[in-house]
């Protein structure tokens, strides 16, 4: 009961001076909005521990290290912390797409080589062709960008270089093209997936 | 078919707000314990005393 008269920047001023019960205080007094916080975003019981721990390391190494500097506002700066490491969190998970073995475990989804079979592989031949016939339709400039960007891989950087438009533009351009190629394909009433 | 609209469980787990394990908190405590930062000339070590 008396926790709740302490405030924050008091604790985190009794944590640096070397209470060690003051950080425990501290995070049983936030722990549950922290952690809600966190499995309102990942919705996985083992992820939002994970998090909420690192948020709490990285807490200590900060105060520790003499670098916390807003006193005062403790709860929304572990907010924040906590709201970084969640989108670390998904930035790492959309690079690294993880093996997900819940649920029945499907050997040939480990096994399969990605390799397309001969039917898949003539579709795919196919759909390449109809849209290279289709990107003829573009405007010149449209055109321009969008075969340098996906037949050449060059980036908008290169393409600005190259075309002496700015990067804006080029990005522009692209958009427009792909905007113009989704309407060809739908006046067409072109079905281009295998 | 009254059994089928009968939400007694999910509105108890409802009330169950998320909490961390008692394991996580343990480990930060000590985790705070055992970390020392030393300071040298405009250096800072971290030290983790077991």
């Amino acid at each position: 009961m008396n926790n709740t008269k302490v405030t924050d920047a008091s604790l985190v001023r009794d944590y640096l001076e070397g209470n060690e019960n003051a950080l425990g205080t501290l995070i049983s007094r936030h722990q549950q909005r922290i952690y809600s916080f966190i499995y309102s975003k990942v919705y996985d019981k083992d992820i939002s521990e994970d998090i909420f721990q690192d948020t709490f390391i990285k807490v200590i190494r900060t105060l520790k290290r003499g670098k916390y500097n807003e006193e005062g506002k403790f709860l929304p700066w572990v907010m924040r912390i906590a709201h970084n490491l969640v989108i670390d969190h998904f930035r790492r998970n959309k690079r690294m797409p993880k093996f997900d073995n819940s649920g029945d475990f499907n050997i040939f989804s480990v096994l399969s080589d990605g390799n397309h079979n001969a039917e898949t592989q003539i579709i795919k031949e196919q759909i390449e062709s109809d849209v290279q016939e289709l990107i003829k339709e573009l405007p010149e400039d449209q055109l321009e960008v969008l075969t340098m960007r996906i037949y050449k891989d060059m980036s908008f950087k290169e393409i600005s270089d190259r075309t002496g438009v700015s990067i804006n533009t080029a990005l522009g351009r692209m958009r427009y093209a792909l905007i113009n190629l989704r309407k060809i394909i739908e006046k067409r009433n072109l079905i281009l997936t295998n | 078919m009254g059994k089928l609209y009968f939400k007694k469980s999910s509105k108890e787990a409802k009330n169950v707000q998320p909490q961390p394990a008692k394991e996580t908190i343990e480990f930060l405590l000590n985790y705070s314990k055992a970390l020392e930062v030393v300071e040298y000339r405009n250096m800072k070590f971290e030290t983790l005393l077991n």
